[in-house]
């Protein structure tokens, strides 16, 4: 007799969606370490294509796409980070106040816009106030729409803390900045970390903003593979793929193990 | 003896909801106050308001004759025990106990030296380099203790600090606070709602309801002289009934029972004609003629008393409890007693 | 119990007076660089094209005028229902919903199947599902079309077992575009659903078992309408970003599998370009994801209420 919790053919559809969803994802790592020129066949295990990405003819673009991405998408979650520390301090400890909801509307307003829409209002903006498209007009577009994937986790964070932690650090004599600094800044820490991350590889992530805003000439990496993609799956974008996807894998445990710290903290 | 905290008039509105109105008391030095009353009728936002967590909206708040409403918190030389103890989940042990000392400006040597006798004196000493999580629910209220106390408050607050922790180790830590309060000497006003840690640890009791002071006295004043309805009902167990009264002399009253028969009762306020008396139930006795008659229903087995439920001639349910004694011999359900009131057990009570 | 008395959360921490300041980067970020650029892609959509992209400040009609009616080759015609712009909304709304039908069939008895393990095992199942949604979707959807490509690996093997005696043409087919969206999305489904099972009480199905219903009319009768907030949740999170999907469509699908966000990508692609058309379809899209927000937020506010 099993229990209400099983149902028969559940475990074969979680398999099944486990294999649909890494299935690509390990294609492209195998391949990627193919020692043959065309990638139809199997020429043995090489790091050739890993050699190509840094000192082959098109490294010099992919290193000024991987630059631009890093350095937008530090920048970008750095300041929606901040932004979005600020803002969830006075949406959770603000009690209440006029315009709350609308604020919240407008917090979350870039996960509701598709992103196509973001993107072309961004370039109409841009164009019509004559800022010439390029890594400025990329950053902000990037700045505005991490602010709710930073604001989520740090929101939810700072919600489970008790704002009796701040009263007891008052009560013991701290100021208000010193209560902000001491107690209730570490305690959100690990909010803030996964708000962090979750913003950087949202930055990392963006195509379809980028490649709008990004004016002629300015690449990050996913527009510079999608560039050379559209004549082809070459070995050299599987090499990086594999790269980018063990940078992802990297980032989710961080914040996987982040969050799991956070937990022991808590009271 | 001083006067440590002065409760002036003190009103406190949310919007339209009032949670204190006019509250006055005033708490001597030294002394273990509580604040005692259920749920929701003020007790807590009063500890707030005198905390710093919460402005009173009028009448003032003065701390040895200083007017403390509008300082901030951290201004006010008052320290609080939270409910759920709010320990510093990121911080050890011993530097939760030092934080306040710190925050005071002392420097690191002497605060370390001083929270580490705090917690020698809540017998905690080997537990300094330990986080909150590790500690037992018991340990964590130590140290929430320790912490509050180490910055040597004029007045230390508690708020429910031992609603979280389980019977047995409540029953131990009532003695360990009050031992405290007597050694460090500092003015401790406490929360709660349990009647009997109220009973067991104040020199004196603030009985709350609905945003005021019903009655303010010793534990002995408030359960055997009880000044209302609300507190002969909230404190320990009694038995209401509406009498006649026929007259009142100065604070003794004639008043007709159910049944008909007459006695003289103390009295606080109230005029002539139908009101409440207060028998508390281990009050009687069971007598040939007696001054009510009543059929008894069950009788209850607690141990060292017996209750028999038994419902008066004239239909009110009424509760008696006697010592259980192999002299006891006990109606058996069904027949009717007459209930003797021993001397003073009657009161009767204002509204 | 602490008194019952409505103290507002927050008070005594001193940020209610903040409140502005914590907010003002917000909402000058937010509101100059996306309520603002939307506003005015709204005015744009009723100016009149430029022939090298861009536009003229002239006010007209003439974007949705194309988008909805037909006028002939030279504009002197009756006006027609004009069917093409129509038939791309229409097939993204239909491959959108399709996709989120296929995503809900996979995804509810993942998200259950997850749910139900140790908390172990929980831990690592949703480890690796999570894992996907982290990964760059571009690379996914490029991944997706190494792999079902005609001499793609999944046709050699698929043809050495000998199961076909010729490659599957799937790229450039709706079934792709299909297969893309599902890949592309499948968490978003997955994750609410989890939520919601996680929080679900195993004893109401007990309880359903114990007055002799079955296993399956429990699941219907019982779960999934419990579950209902989050399988809502999970179909919204799919549904949207389908609609208005670029990458999969782009990548995988071809001229037959059209899309919205092709649509209005091509209309800002050099001189081709048509920028008040692309703003009066990039309202159109951004209207119909309000509607479905929109009819969402009821439920769920009707859903609180009960």
């Amino acid at each position: 007799m099993k229990g209400v919790r099983h149902y028969p053919g559940f475990l074969p559809m979680a398999v099944a969606c486990l294999i649909i969803l890494y299935a690509p994802l390990i294609v492209v790592m195998i391949y990627s370490f193919n020692g043959s020129t065309s990638i139809t066949t199997w020429g043995g295990f090489s790091w050739r294509w890993y050699a190509d990405v840094f000192t082959g003819p098109e490294a010099p673009r992919f290193k000024a796409a991987a630059w631009n991405s890093i350095t937008i998408a530090v920048l970008a979650a750095t300041t929606a980070t901040a932004i979005a520390v600020a803002a969830s301090l006075a949406m959770i400890r603000g009690g209440r106040f006029r315009g709350k909801s609308a604020t919240f509307a407008l917090i979350n307003l870039p996960l509701m816009v598709p992103e196509i829409v973001v993107a072309v209002a961004c370039l109409i903006f841009f164009t019509t106030i004559g800022l010439t498209t390029g890594y400025l007009t990329i950053l902000i577009a990037h700045i505005t729409f991490c602010i709710p994937f930073a604001y989520l986790p740090i929101a939810a964070r700072l919600q489970g803390i008790e704002d009796t932690y701040e009263q007891a650090a008052r009560d013991l004599y701290a100021s208000r900045a010193q209560a902000f600094r001491l107690i209730l800044l570490p305690l959100m820490m690990p909010g803030i970390l996964s708000g962090f991350l979750l913003a950087f590889i949202i930055s990392l992530d963006d195509f379809i903003i980028t490649n709008f805003v990004k004016g002629a000439g300015m690449e990050t990496l996913p527009t510079a593979i999608f560039g050379s993609v559209k004549q082809g799956i070459k070995p050299n974008i599987m090499a990086i793929s594999t790269m980018m996807l063990a940078v992802s894998v990297i980032f989710v445990t961080l914040s996987y193990l982040v969050n799991r710290i956070g937990q022991r903290t808590r009271a | 003896m001083s006067t440590a905290i002065d409760i002036r008039s003190v009103v406190k509105r949310y919007g339209t909801a009032t949670a204190l109105h006019g509250v006055s008391l005033s708490i001597s030095d030294n002394e273990f106050f509580t604040l005692l009353g259920p749920s929701g009728c003020g007790k807590t936002t009063l500890l707030r308001c005198i905390a710093g967590f919460e402005d009173v909206t009028e009448g003032e708040i003065r701390l040895f004759g200083q007017n403390i409403a509008g300082l901030e918190p951290n201004h006010r030389p008052v320290n609080t025990v939270f409910q759920q103890y709010a320990l510093f989940p990121h911080m050890t042990v011993l530097d939760n106990v030092a934080f306040g000392l710190k925050m005071k400006g002392m420097g690191l040597a002497d605060r370390t030296a001083r929270a580490g006798k705090m917690l020698e004196m809540v017998h905690l000493s080997a537990f300094a380099d330990r986080l909150p999580s590790q500690l037992s629910g018991g340990q964590q209220q130590r140290v929430a203790l320790a912490r509050a106390l180490a910055p040597e408050p004029k007045v230390l607050l508690l708020d429910e600090p031992l609603s979280a922790l389980d019977l047995k180790l409540r029953q131990a830590m009532r003695v360990e606070l009050k031992t405290l309060q007597e050694q460090t000497g500092i003015t401790f006003i406490f929360v709660t709602h349990d009647q009997e840690e109220a009973l067991t640890m104040s020199d004196r009791i603030a009985v709350m309801s609905q945003g005021r002071v019903q009655q303010i006295g010793t534990a002995r004043d408030i359960y055997e002289a009880p000044v209302n309805r609300f507190v002969a009902d909230f404190i320990g167990e009694t038995n209401l009934l509406e009498v006649t009264v026929e007259r009142i002399e100065g604070d003794t009253a004639r008043v007709i029972l159910p049944g008909g028969h007459a006695i003289t009762c103390a009295a606080v306020g109230n005029g002539p004609g139908k009101h409440h008396i207060s028998i508390r139930p281990e009050r009687l006795s069971l007598a040939a003629t007696g001054d009510l008659e009543a059929v008894v229903e069950r009788i209850v087995y607690l141990g060292t008393d017996l209750q028999l439920l038994t419902r008066l001639t004239t239909g009110e349910e009424f509760h008696i409890r006697l010592q259980n004694s192999a002299r006891t011999a006990l109606p058996p359900p069904g027949s009717t007693v007459a209930l003797h009131l021993e001397e003073g057990a009657a009161r009767l009570l204002a509204d | 119990m602490a008194g019952m008395t409505p103290t507002p959360k927050g008070n005594g921490t001193g940020y209610r007076s903040l409140v502005g300041p914590l907010l003002l980067p917000t909402w000058v970020v937010i509101g100059i660089f996306l309520v603002l650029p939307v506003a005015l892609m709204a005015v744009y959509s009723f100016l009149t094209k430029e022939f090298r992209g861009g536009v003229i400040w002239d006010f007209t009609l003439a974007a949705y005028d194309q988008f909805f009616l037909n006028r002939g080759l030279f504009g002197d015609e009756p006006p027609t229902l004009e069917w093409t712009y129509i038939t791309i909304f229409w097939r993204s709304i239909w491959q959108a919903a399709l996709a989120t039908l296929i995503c809900l069939i996979v995804g509810f008895p993942t998200a259950w199947f997850i749910a139900t393990r140790p908390p172990k095992a929980r831990a690592i199942w949703l480890f690796l599902v999570t894992i996907p949604y982290w990964v760059n979707l571009l690379i996914r959807t490029v991944s997706l079309k190494f792999l079902i490509r005609e001499n793609g690996p999944l046709n050699e093997s698929l043809m050495s077992i000998g199961l076909i005696t010729d490659p599957l043409p799937l790229v450039n087919t709706n079934l792709a575009v299909q297969l893309g969206l599902f890949y592309s999305y499948l968490p978003f489904m997955v994750l609410p659903i989890y939520a919601a099972v996680e929080r679900y009480n195993f004893a109401l199905s007990e309880a359903a078992a114990d007055l002799y219903a079955s296993r399956w009319v429990t699941l219907r009768e019982i779960v999934l309408p419990v579950v209902k907030p989050g399988i809502i949740a999970g179909c919204i999170l799919v549904f949207v970003p389908s609609l208005g999907a670029f990458l999969a469509p782009d990548l995988l699908g071809g001229a037959k599998t059209f899309m919205i966000g092709s649509l209005i990508d091509e209309q800002f692609r050099g001189s081709q370009g048509n920028w008040p058309f692309g703003a009066a379809a990039a309202m159109i899209l951004m209207t119909l994801v309000l509607i479905v927000l929109m009819i969402y937020a009821r439920a769920q506010t009707k859903g609180e209420a009960r």
